[in-house]
Formats: C-alpha cells, structure tokens, sequence
C-alpha cells in the first residue's frame, strides 16, 4: 500500500486548491466542504450556547430578573433549534466529508457539486432563523418541538421565516445524506467489502437512510403548521376537523429517528476511537453493526414515548413501552462491547480517548434515565419536567457533543499536519467533564422534585438547585473557548504530525500523510490484505 | 468518579424521600402516586445496579488495563457466546420492568365509576373548573403578586403554587377529571396525586385520582402554553366528604346571590372612580398579561390599548372584543369569565386609563344589553 501513497504525493503537485475566498465558495472538494461544514457547526455551537447562557442567567435566582417571559420562550425555542439543526448534525456532516471517502479508499463524495449546494444553502437558513428574532412580535417562541396550536393560530407572524429555515435545513440535510449513501455503495475501494468498513461508515450509512426517512417528515409537518396559520387548512384545529395531536404524532414520528441520527455517527467516533487507544481490536465488529441497524429500526416504533400524558389508548401506551424499553438491549450490547474493548488492553489516556470513555459512561447515565422515562406510569411524573432536560441533554451534550469533540482531537492532527496541544487539551477535558455534570446533574433531582422545563421562573424550592446549575452552565460554557484555542493553534502550527500519530490507530486514514494532501486515493488503495476488524 | 456519585445518590435518595423532598418524586397522597413511587425507585435501584457492574468492570480496565503498567494487550476481538448473554440478560430485566409497570399503568387508566366528576379547562394562562350535577364552576388565577415576580417585594413561601380560588375535593372518594382547553394546550398536574394529562383543544381527556388525606395539594402546568406557561398554577384542596358536601352547597348559594346581585346592579349605576378603581383591579389581573400594564402590549404579538382606534372611537366594537373574544387570536371571551359590573368596569378604564381620555363611562347594563342583543 505505501507504493500507492507515495505516487499519490507526486500527483499531488498537479492540484492544489484555487486561492482566495471562491476556494470557499465554490470548493467540491471533500476536504475543504468537511472543514466548512465543521467551521460552521462550530459557530453555530457558540450562538446557540449564548441563548443557553442567556437561559441560565434568567434561572439564576427565582423571580424575573434579566428577560421577560415571551423573550425567554425564544431563547430555549432557537437553543434547541441551533443546537440540533445547526451544531451537532452539521458536525456530524463535517466528519463524514472529511473522513468517509478517505475511510472507504475513494478520492472523493460521489456528488460534489451537490455537497457545495448542501453546505452552502445552510448558512442562509440559520440567517434567517436568527434575523427572525429581530423582528416585531419577536421569533419562534413555541419550542423547538413547535406543537400546534401554539405555532399556528397563537404564534407570532415569524413562524413563517421558521418553517422557510427548517425547510431549507431539511434539504440540506437530505442532500448530505444522499451523497454518502451514495459515495459508500459505489465509491469503496476494491476489496472494501461492507463488512470491512469501519464502524464509522457503517453509523454514518444508516444514519443516511433515516435522514433520508424522516426529514421529508419533518417538512410535510412544518407545512402543515405554514398551510393551517396562513392559508385557511384545519390540519391541527379541531374546529375545522383536526387534531391537535395529530401534530405531535407527526412531529415525533421525525423527532424520535431525529436522536438516532444524532447519536449513532457518534457511536462510530467512539468505535474508532477506544481500539486504537486501548491498542486492541474492536470486540464485536458484526454485533455492532447488527445493534446499530436494530436501533435505527426500532427508532421508527416508539415514537409515541414523547406523547404518554396526550391521552392514548392503554394498548398504545403499553406498545409503545415496551418497544421503548427494547431499544435498551441492542444499546446495551454496544457499550458491553465497547468495555470488552477495553478489557485487557493496553491503554492510554490521550485527550480523544478521554472524550471516548466520558461519552460512554455518561451517554449510559443518559440511557439509564432514557429507561426510567420509558416506563409510562412513572413517565406521567417525569414528563415535561428537568428530569427530560438533564435527560436529553446527557445523551446530547455529553452523548453526541462529546463524541465531536473526541473526534476533533483524534483527526486534528491528519487535518491540519500538527499534533494539538496535548496540556490544553487535557485541560479543556477536565473543565468540560466537571462543568457539564455540575449543570447537568442536579437537573435530575430539580426534574424529580417537579419543576417543570421551559419556565422562566420557579418556585422557592427549586433555588438552590437552580444556582448549582447555572454555574455549571457558565463554566461549561467558557470551556468550549479553550477547545477554539486548541484548534486554533493547531492549526497554526506545532509539532509536525506523522502520517499516523496514534500508534493503535486502524484505518485507510492513515495511510496517507498529515496533512492529507488535497486529494488522496486517486487510484484506489488495494485493501485486499486488510483483514476484516482486526488490526 | 459517577460510582460514588451514585452510591452517595443511593444514600441520599431513602432519606430525602420523606415528605416532600427537593431531590426526589413525591411519595404523594395517594395509593397510585406510592405505587409510581415505588416503581421509579425498583427501577432507579436496578439501573444503579447495572451502572456499578458496568462503570466498575470499566474503571477496572483503565486502572489495571494501562499501557504504563507495560500491559501487552490481548487480542481476542469476538465471542458469540458472550454477546447472546449480554443480549439476553438485559432482556430478561426488562421483562421483570415490565410485569409491574403494566399493571400500574392499567389501574391509573381505569376512570369508571367515579363519585364525582370536575370538567377542568385550560387557557391563557389559567384553569377553569367545573362541578358536574351542580352549579359550581370558577376560574382559578395565579395569587403571587407582579411585585413578588419582579423582586420588589419578599417572596413568599408558596411563591408561584398560590391561586385565588383552589379547587376541591373530597377525599376518599374516586374523583374523575374531565380535561380539556379553550386555546393551546396545556398539562393538568399535580404531583401528589400523580396525575398529569394533557389539555388538548377540542378534545377531552379523562383521568382520576382518590385522595387519602385532607391537605393542600400544589402543582403546575406541565406543556409549554405560551408566554405566561411558567404562572398557572394547580392548587387542590382535599376535604372531609362532609365538609366537601357543605362547601359546595355554599358555593352554590353564593353564586345564586351573585346572580341577584347582578340583576340589581342593572338598575344602578357607577360613578366614574368606582369603575376606574374596580377596572384596573379587573385589567391587573385578566389583561396585563397580554397587554401589558401600561396598555403598551408587545408589538407583533399583543396590540396595544393605549391609544387603540377601537379604546378611542369604537365602544361597541370594544364591548363586543372584550364579552366575545377574537377568533383565531389569543383573544379570549371575557363574557362568562368576568361578571357585568368586572366588564363595565375594565372597559371603561381602558377607555380613560394611560392618557386614553375619552370621559366615557360603560355601565353593567350596556354590557348586558350587548350580550342579550
């Protein structure tokens, strides 16, 4: 394999990236749309943790102090948007760029100029998500769940900028997850069979597939919501024949695959990522790949488990349980695998492998309550309380968010030549670790206590509770701005990296030099002698 | 590290569950809240189970499993024997999850044969309640007062879970609520009793519950309702059977003397300063919310009173808003919220109230001729 690498370095000289700013605009390279997409996932990460902020200032101390309620309604409403449609599912389209076809052997995405198209429609759509807080009557202010009527016939006149902004994010969305269907069936390089690619291609494919299911879902509900406040429809108003909770059966039959899409392409980072630093292979390749095709069918069945307190049928709630409760077996099967992974390995603790072992036993501790909620007796209780925030928020922030990270550090070094700064970016582990439990633990017990989520004041009882957390959120929050210096530096310059830096490390990736060249696998890399998950 | 977070919780958890505690579900004050407390904590318990073996065999591994102890590492990458049990087992548990979550779950839905019934509405931003087979129906408001919430004043102890008028109910006998709502949706709960069931417009949602114990019963709305959702408030009161019998025949006598006086009102007539201080009483506590106290509203969301072409020029079309709501607005019906004198009296002090000097006076009876037109 090294002959094909170094002919690939001499070719290199013939294209080099066009100077300038249209290097940016009109780039088909994957590379160069991979670093977009996680330059921008960023940004948006930072826009969307200042609402959060603005969020935990207001929880500060009971009473209001800072924002008024209908303003603090928009701040966790475009929170979530931002942080779902704009920071952890661009990021996760960023490392599919940069790595699927390098992972797979193929020089590039299968469909290039629909990868520009797809990057570049997004800023627009978050342009006018944000621009819609500016204007009179203010922005989304019903949740990033927007359930009707609240965002029909009660909503203000911005709802119509929302639904152009998630129609144009759902586009996007799709278009990327045509390109790496499509680049990862036709693009591998000979002798890269399916059950030869790493889990990373294996999460990111069908994550595509569910993308490709749900967001047309997504867009008939935004519509519906557009058709019944502007154009006369009754989708959603029972005075007309609808149903309100027609809404939320739509609406979830999107959300729930929505959480697959943003947690399995972290189960791939993290599969990556434990062989290498434990120095041993992957235990239980073709269970993994089973589990995550068994979640991301499961996803499609329990939709409903958002919905318990709405009044369903006794048969439906008891469903709906008990297909809940089973997402649990194939979820467990890949953290037991992923700890036989470790088990009598030879380990190290460098910053990425940090990140790998906080997200599995924290996105566990998100599991564990995922469970709880599952149970709907119990879940009338939790329901709509900060028992469901500290929930969701365990699997997202350190769950999915985590796993970015992880990633980042673990590619840095192929994406830009330099090792990071290993100090920094330990230090910037510790601080995220023990600032994301001290915002996010103490939310179980204000949830159990009964606080209920999205309210801008609270009772006396919950004070304490509140104060804990918001330091933990303004600590979390200035941690992140380590991890932009990190990436930053290392960018600039450091330590030069070799071609593979992590001496367990596994994978077509890094086989060629740090930085990868502008263009690699020109002519296909022989993967013939790669044994299937073991090296 | 999360392992002592978790013994610490599991220590912590018993003790904090006595009464009302700030860390854990209610234990509540009936037998299906004990029974969704005990099954949250079965479950609580199994999970930490499982999350000691789990995090332990991995704390285990990166103490003794270190490439600094100079470990060679195995290289052992499959085993179809391990991966069926670790299938297996988790499944098992559930199944044990299952049995008790199932029957819980069926005997909080069975509301038949209840002894009472209250229908229970909800709107922007309140609940409404009514007796059915008697004529006992009120609304019932957040009572902390806007100086509490903008910290001009001390905070009181059930800062937030306070309303004007609660609701009751008798104990010991099976008590059924018929939910719904006039505008958004809405969630009706009350932790002790472990109810909470969504208000959906248009439709109608039962639940129940059967108190053991006379006692104030405090809870919130639960789903996101708009500006105000954080200040709607659920307050119960369960009494004795008898007591409960005697307070509703009061309360039937009351509204039958309300009504009286309503009719006797008609003949009179209010001076201006009457109705001014009794309007912004009225407006503080049904419009200020939307509208905003000074009568400015939110541009873009609630329209402004205060120098409004309809506060100014148009008293019938302002009767009419006010008694009949806008549809397809958050606009309600004030008519059968408000009695004749509370309607006379708001309307005219947004007619004359924050510069808006038209000197006009708006009687109970205007109102009513308005509404038997």
């Amino acid at each position: 394999m090294s002959t094909v690498v170094g002919e690939m370095d001499h070719n290199d000289h013939h294209h080099h990236a066009p100077p300038g700013i249209t290097r940016w605009l009109f780039t088909t390279n994957h590379k160069d749309i991979g670093t977009l997409y996680l330059w921008f996932s960023f940004i948006m990460f930072l826009v969307g943790g200042s609402m959060a902020m603005v969020i935990r200032a207001e929880l500060f101390q009971p009473g209001l102090q800072l924002v008024e309620p209908h303003f603090f309604n928009q701040m966790t409403t475009v929170h979530g948007l931002i942080m779902v449609f704009g920071a952890v599912m661009p990021a996760f389209t960023g490392l599919a760029n940069w790595m699927i076809p390098m992972m797979i052997g193929a020089p590039d995405m299968a469909l290039p100029r629909m990868n520009n198209w797809s990057f570049w429609i997004l800023p627009f759509a978050f342009a006018i998500l944000l621009a819609s807080l500016f204007m009179e009557g203010g922005g989304p202010a019903f949740g990033w769940t927007f359930y009707a009527p609240l965002s029909t016939t009660y909503s203000s006149d911005s709802t119509a900028l929302f639904v152009f902004s998630v129609h144009i994010m759902g586009i996007s969305s799709i278009m990327g997850a045509i390109n790496v269907i499509v680049t990862i069936m036709n693009m591998r390089a000979p002798g890269m069979t399916y059950m030869k690619m790493p889990l990373f291609c294996w999460s990111w494919f069908i994550t595509a597939f569910l993308l490709i299911a749900v967001m047309p879902v997504l867009a008939g509900a935004v519509t519906m919501v557009l058709t019944d406040k502007y154009f006369g429809t009754s989708f959603f108003d029972a005075a007309g024949g609808g149903d309100p909770v027609l809404f939320q059966h739509i609406f979830w039959f999107f959300g729930h695959p929505e959480v697959y899409i943003m947690i399995l392409p972290a189960f791939g980072v993290v599969s990556a990522i434990i062989p290498a630093f434990a120095r041993k292979p992957l235990f239980g390749y073709a269970s993994m790949v089973y589990a995550t095709a068994a979640i991301a069918g499961l996803s499609f069945l329990v939709w409903a488990h958002h919905m318990f307190t709405t009044g369903m049928p006794v048969f439906a709630e008891l469903f709906f349980m008990y297909c809940t409760m089973l997402i649990s077996v194939p979820t467990g099967v890949k953290v037991f695998n992923w700890v036989a992974t470790m088990w009598r390995g030879s380990m190290t603790f460098e910053t990425p492998m940090l990140f790998a072992l906080a997200f599995v036993i924290l996105f566990t501790i998100g599991g564990f309550s995922g469970l709880m909620l599952a149970i709907t007796p119990v879940d009338f209780q939790y329901h709509d309380t900060y028992f469901v925030v500290a929930h969701f928020h365990y699997v997202l922030v350190t769950g999915a968010i985590f796993s970015i990270m992880a990633a980042a550090y673990y590619w840095l070094p192929k994406w830009t030549g330099h090792m990071y700064d290993e100090k920094l970016g330990k230090l910037h582990f510790w601080a995220s670790l023990i600032s994301v439990n001290v915002l996010f633990f103490p939310m179980h017990f204000a949830g159990l206590a009964g606080m209920p989520r999205r309210i801008p004041d609270y009772s006396l009882a919950f004070a304490d509770i509140n104060q804990i957390v918001s330091i933990g959120g303004f600590a979390f929050g200035l941690s992140q701005l380590i991890f932009l210096w990190v990436v930053i530096k290392c960018i600039k310059g450091g330590e030069k990296a070799p071609a593979k830096p992590w001496d367990g490390a596994d994978g077509l990736e890094w086989e060629v030099p740090s930085p990868a060249p502008y263009h690699t696998f020109d002519t296909p890399p022989d993967v013939y002698d790669v044994p299937p998950e073991a090296k | 590290m999360s392992i002592r977070l978790i013994t610490a919780l599991m220590a912590m958890l018993p003790m904090a569950s006595q009464a009302r505690s700030q860390f854990n579900l209610t234990q509540g004050a009936t037998e299906i809240s004990q029974r969704v407390y005990d099954l949250h904590m079965t479950i609580f318990y199994i999970v930490c189970v499982i999350g000691v073996v789990v995090f332990g065999a991995m704390f285990w591994s990166m103490i003794r499993h270190r490439k600094s102890k100079g470990r060679k590492p195995a290289q052992f990458h499959e085993n179809v024997k391990v991966e069926i049990i670790w299938t297996a087992i988790p499944f098992l548990i559930l199944i044990g999850m299952a049995i008790p979550a199932t029957s819980t779950l069926i005997a909080m839905e069975d509301t038949s044969e209840a002894d009472v019934t209250v229908l229970v509405t909800g709107s922007q931003w309140k609940w409404h309640y009514k007796y059915f087979d008697s004529d006992v129906e009120f609304y019932s408001l957040l009572a902390t007062s806007r100086d509490e919430i903008d910290n001009k004043l001390e905070k009181r102890e059930n800062y937030l879970l306070e309303v004007d008028r609660p609701l009751v109910i008798p104990t010991d006998r099976k008590v059924r609520f018929l939910v719904t709502s006039d505008d958004v949706i809405h969630s009706w709960w009350v932790p002790d009793f472990a109810v909470k069931k969504d208000a959906n417009p248009g439709f109608i949602n039962e639940t129940w519950t059967q108190v053991d114990e006379p006692g104030i019963y405090r809870g919130q709305c639960a789903e996101l309702c708009g500006k105000d959702h954080g200040f709607m408030p659920v307050v119960v009161i369960a009494k004795e059977p008898a007591e409960f019998d005697a307070w509703l025949a009061e309360q039937e006598e009351i509204a039958r003397q309300e009504k009286e006086e309503e009719q006797r009102l008609l003949a009179m007539s209010m001076d201006m300063d009457e109705l001014m201080e009794v309007g912004e009483r009225v407006y503080l506590g049904s419009c200020a919310a939307c509208h905003q106290a000074n009568g400015e509203g939110i541009p873009g969301v609630f329209p402004a009173l205060k120098g409004s072409e309809m506060a100014l020029n148009d008293m019938q079309g302002h009767i009419d808003i006010v008694v009949n709501g806008k549809s397809g607005t958050s606009m309600q019906a004030f008519g059968n919220q408000l009695s004749l004198k509370e309607l006379a009296a708001v309307i005219t002090y947004e007619r004359n109230a924050w510069g808006n000097n038209t000197g006009e006076t708006v009687q109970a009876a205007d109102v009513n001729a308005y509404m038997n037109e």
